[in-house]
């Protein structure tokens, strides 16, 4: 036992901790899925349709077969019940139309890249090799493929299903008793107020993780273990084991080294089906790896959304109302969550503002596409891109500043708590405090000065400013929550701290990282709270057998959630401990009070420290008999509220008015996340959130062609920007407290992609409104620019295949057509 | 079959290789060296990135017969006695990575760029960066890497403890 000891010094909370992970990953020791050799492992390759939407007539495997060390060729019909079902595990409405999805149909195929039959062979390159001699007939099928017209049914995705409709979801304040009635509202701005009608599109994306996916199954041994690189390896092993009857017990899935998610490997995917019924058929270990081209094709796709906007305000510019009319592309299937990403964004266009009257109105729809599902922000970036170009209308329409008129219909920091018209409960937050700092550091009063020398010297490249503000809901999520919305699952998480008998800490979280840092925020989390080294906590995750329950990763949650959870647990040891601490110094448990690591006898230099009360609960030759001989604890916790982080972009960009390019100038935010754990993964979370809600405003889209193929199928062709297109960001932070957690933490993971796709295209309206634009349609290409200029519409849609730059004779969709605007 | 004998990471290796084995693979699924990955099919992500007899090159971009006689450095090879090499020393130090799947090869990259130009303007990292994609870090602090690596000053800030409400 020691006397008298230096409490920890320096606070881990607020530090720059540089991140545990990076060692193996700047050294080349890391294990991804595709790492993973064992012996007698043989490799898939996968046959897939070149077609949106066909009949499978035959599957003819012979000369496949036949093929130098080929094991087998497999079907649909070949491994029947046994590949269990891809789920969907949020029905939207109890009478959602949700067609069967199977890992390999048997009978059709809904959409260009789905797996209609499976090669075994000894490497990858035969099987490649062998997949290009299975012989399949299709019976081609019409395929619906534009959303709006498959909205119409004219085409069906799933012909027995009868309609493409998949789900009509909708909230009105009204009815649900949190505010006005919004026809009311619109209606009486009508008459001598100001109505604002526009139509959004939402460009399709692909969430391009840098590591391609893969999957490697081996059923050898009792239980049969799953590599995978997913960001859920708990709800896989749920799924799996729901869909094919194994029991849940003899599976175990381990998300090894994961390089980057975004929401898309937020997925039970045909190919992990695919994988492990192979596997538990042929009795050895198979491993499957995708090639990009496949990754692009059918991981799912996210956003895809036509939004119809009516906001009403008063002549003064005061909102009075918001309207909101959702078409989203669900694709061939309705996801994991896919009919569910819509949903998330419907609590959240009325944004910061203090709208009196909401409703939200959202129809799904099936088409013969890759399905959608989570893209980073996930509902919310398309929400938060709807209201904040509808703010600079509002603004542009009453011609005062952006900023101004934001200001003059936010929540004011005083009036927190606020419960808005979408009937969520905001915690905390200073938007007037953010804006203004973000001002400051962008430069706002200069820039608009000169893009006004430049606007009145007729410069051909132009100045744009462009403003967004945002809020969204992090943390999914409170589990009552998720039932009333019908989600299949709970929000909570689940966390463990082992306190090993050298005086090391384990902790083990269900959250599952792949590239978010976890190992070291959560260890600065617990050497503080817990008052031991920094170096000395393990954190462990990923692995169901090590993690035996989570939630995983997704929704900007493993920290406000699984942190929260590990706190507790953390708290439970220290709990644990005392009465031991209290035997062994022979004093009374209220007389002891826990500061850094250690038990101290208030008033003496008596004390014992965490490292030596573990020791003495592993040897347990002497512990109170009311005790076990234990320290470890675990808690599962599950959120009370949301989180509600907020911030607000500005961008300053320069487009050149006679080739219609586009140029960042200067990029500056000020996000309000709460108490910062480490300064530096925050900043790295946002800057890669800039970069990829930038990417949406300017490069990003997925295209297909009139025969639904996906011509956007490689990265020459997806436009995923590189060093030269981006720059470097002014990036800083406001802090009010999360009331919802105690260690006042706000979620940052999707914050930058949610407001900076609206700053952007804000700002490249605004660099040519004068020319009479007030929009163009995303992603801003050089191309539509410059068409807007010329004839000052949106900019038209992108056409269906690689078509000449500046062709005439494409087919222009007016991206505020039918909006009355 | 061919017969190939090279150099990687200081070890002389030698082996029959299909004519149309890559190096990528020869590299991962021959001799083990998994540090080096793959991240598309089209040259175009840069995550494969090895030094081929000192310069750099994507190796799902060479074949494995094109590398026989010559020496190959890859990530795994980059440290030496233990110490990390500078640039890798200035990737953790500026949290130039996330998820960490392009890294070996931005690693890679940035080590040639800094050879042809040790101090080079931040339009020059940029620009000597372009052929590798990351998806996690927005490159800005990649850029800061780079420079911290060549000593240069690390340009835009990322302040962090500003406003306290
Ligand atoms: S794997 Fe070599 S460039 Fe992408
Ligand atoms: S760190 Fe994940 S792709 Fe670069």
């Amino acid at each position: 036992m020691t006397a008298v000891q230096e409490p920890t010094v320096e606070r881990e909370i607020g530090r720059e901790r540089r991140r545990k992970e990076d060692q193996r990953l700047i050294t080349g020791r890391t294990r991804w899925t595709d790492n993973i050799n064992l012996p007698g492992m043989l490799h898939l390759a996968m046959v897939r349709s070149p077609f949106a939407h066909a009949k499978i007539v035959s599957i003819d495997t012979t000369a496949a077969k036949d093929a130098t060390n080929v094991v087998d060729v497999l079907t649909g019909a070949d491994l029947g019940e046994s590949q269990g079902a891809c789920i969907n595990a949020w029905a939207i409405t109890e009478d959602q139309v949700t067609p069967p999805h199977l890992p390999m149909p048997t009978d059709r195929v809904a959409f260009a890249g789905e797996v209609v039959a499976v090669v075994v062979a000894r490497s990858a390159a035969e099987a490649r090799d062998a997949a290009e001699l299975v012989d399949v007939e299709y019976e081609e099928l019409p395929a619906a493929l534009d959303l709006k017209e498959a909205a119409t049914d004219a085409v069906l995705a799933h012909p027995d299903l009868g309609t493409n409709k998949s789900a009509f979801w909708k909230f009105d304040s009204a009815e649900a008793g949190t505010g006005g009635d919004v026809d009311a509202a619109i209606a009486s701005a009508r008459d001598g107020g100001i109505v604002i009608e526009r139509e959004y599109r939402q460009q399709r994306l692909i969430p391009a993780f840098m590591e391609p996916r893969s999957v490697v199954v081996d059923p050898t041994g009792e239980q049969i273990t799953v590599w995978s690189a997913t960001q859920i390896p708990h709800i896989l092993r749920f799924a799996i084991a729901a869909t094919t009857g194994v029991p849940e017990s003899k599976i175990r899935v381990i998300a090894p080294d994961v390089g980057g998610g975004f929401g898309g490997k937020l997925q039970q995917t045909p190919e992990e089906m695919i994988a492990f019924a192979v596997a538990r058929r042929i009795g050895k270990p198979v491993k499957f790896t995708e090639t990009r081209s496949e990754s692009l094709m059918t991981a799912h796709h996210g956003r895809d959304q036509w939004q119809k906007l009516t906001l009403a305000a008063d002549k003064d510019g005061k909102v009075t109302g918001l309207k909101v009319e959702l078409l989203a592309d669900l694709g061939a299937y309705v996801a994991i969550i896919g009919g569910g990403v819509p949903v998330l964004g419907a609590f959240m266009f009325n944004s910061i503002y203090k709208f009196p009257a909401y409703q939200f109105n959202c129809q799904t729809v099936l088409t013969n596409k890759t399905w959608t599902d989570a893209y980073r922000g996930a509902g919310r970036p398309e929400a938060t891109y709807g209201i904040e170009r509808m703010m600079d209308e509002l603004a542009a329409e009453l011609g005062e500043d952006p900023i101004e008129v934001r200001r003059r219909n936010w929540i004011d920091a005083s009036e927190f708590p606020f419960t808005t018209v979408a009937g969520l409960e905001y915690d905390s937050g200073d938007y007037e405090k953010a804006t203004q700092r973000a001002m400051e550091m962008l430069g706002y009063d200069e820039l608009r000065a000169e893009q006004k020398r430049r606007r009145d010297a007729g410069d051909r490249v132009q100045l744009g400013i462009g403003v967004s503000t945002f809020t969204e809901m992090c943390g999914l999520a409170p589990s009552r929550v998720l039932g009333q919305l019908n989600y299949g699952a709970g929000g909570w998480e689940h966390a463990s701290v082992r306190m090993l008998a050298t005086g090391k800490v384990e902790v083990v979280t269900g959250a599952s990282a792949h590239g978010q840092g976890h190992e070291t925020a959560f260890s600065q989390i617990v050497a503080d709270r817990l008052g031991v080294p920094f170096d000395d906590v393990e954190v462990l995750h990923g692995d169901t057998q090590i993690s035996h329950k989570g939630l995983d990763t997704y929704g900007s949650r493993s920290l406000v959630v699984g942190g929260e959870a590990l706190v507790k647990a953390v708290d439970k040891v220290i709990e644990k401990a005392k009465p031991l601490a209290a035997h062994l110094l022979e004093a009374n448990a209220e007389d002891l009070e826990y500061v850094g690591g250690r038990f101290g006898v208030r008033g003496t230099d008596q004390g014992v420290t965490i490292q030596e009360l573990a020791g003495a609960a592993f040897a347990a030759h002497n512990y109170p008999e009311d005790m076990e001989p234990s320290l470890d604890a675990e808690a599962t916790y599950d959120p009370v509220n949301f989180n509600y982080p907020h911030g607000t972009h500005l961008c300053a960009v320069e487009v050149d008015t006679e080739t219609g390019q586009v140029s960042i100038r200067k990029y500056a935010c000020c996000d309000d996340i709460g108490n910062i754990i480490n300064p530096l993964i925050v900043a790295g979370q946002v800057h890669g959130g800039l970069v990829q809600g930038i990417a949406q405003a300017l490069w990003e889209e997925a295209v297909y062609d009139d025969s639904g193929t996906l011509v956007s199928g490689s990265f020459t062709d997806y436009l995923l920007p590189t060093t030269a297109d981006t720059l470097s960001f002014e990036v800083d932070h406001t802090t009010s407290p999360s009331l919802t957690n105690t260690l006042g933490t706000k979620g940052v993971g999707e914050a930058g992609t949610i407001a900076s796709t609206p700053a952007v295209v804000n700002a490249v309206v605004d660099a040519v409104r004068h020319l009479g634009i007030n929009d163009i349609q995303m992603p801003c290409t050089p191309q539509r620019v410059w068409k807007a200029i010329q004839g000052a519409g949106s900019g038209g849609a992108t056409p269906g295949a690689a078509m000449p730059h500046f062709s005439e004779d494409q087919p222009g969709q007016d991206s505020t057509e039918g909006a009355g605007a | 079959m061919t017969r190939i004998s090279l150099t990687v990471d200081g070890a002389k290796v030698a082996d029959d290789v299909e004519p149309r084995m890559l190096l990528v693979q020869y590299l991962r699924e021959r001799l083990g060296k998994t540090g080096t990955v793959v991240g598309c099919d089209t040259s175009n992500c840069g995550a494969c990135t090895v030094h081929l007899d000192g310069t750099s090159v994507k190796s799902c971009n060479v074949l494995a017969v094109q590398a026989d006689g010559c020496e190959v450095t890859t990530i795994e090879g980059l440290a030496q006695d233990g110490e990390l090499h500078p640039v890798q020393e200035a990737f953790r130090e500026c949290h130039g990575l996330q998820c960490g799947f392009c890294t070996p090869g931005m690693i890679m990259q940035s080590v040639a760029l800094l050879k042809d130009n040790p101090n080079p303007s931040e339009e020059e990292i940029r620009l000597g960066l372009e052929g590798n994609l990351c998806r996690c870090t927005g490159y800005h602090n990649i850029v800061k890497a780079v420079q911290h690596a060549c000593g240069a000053s690390t340009g835009s800030t990322n302040q962090t403890a500003g406003v306290t409400a």
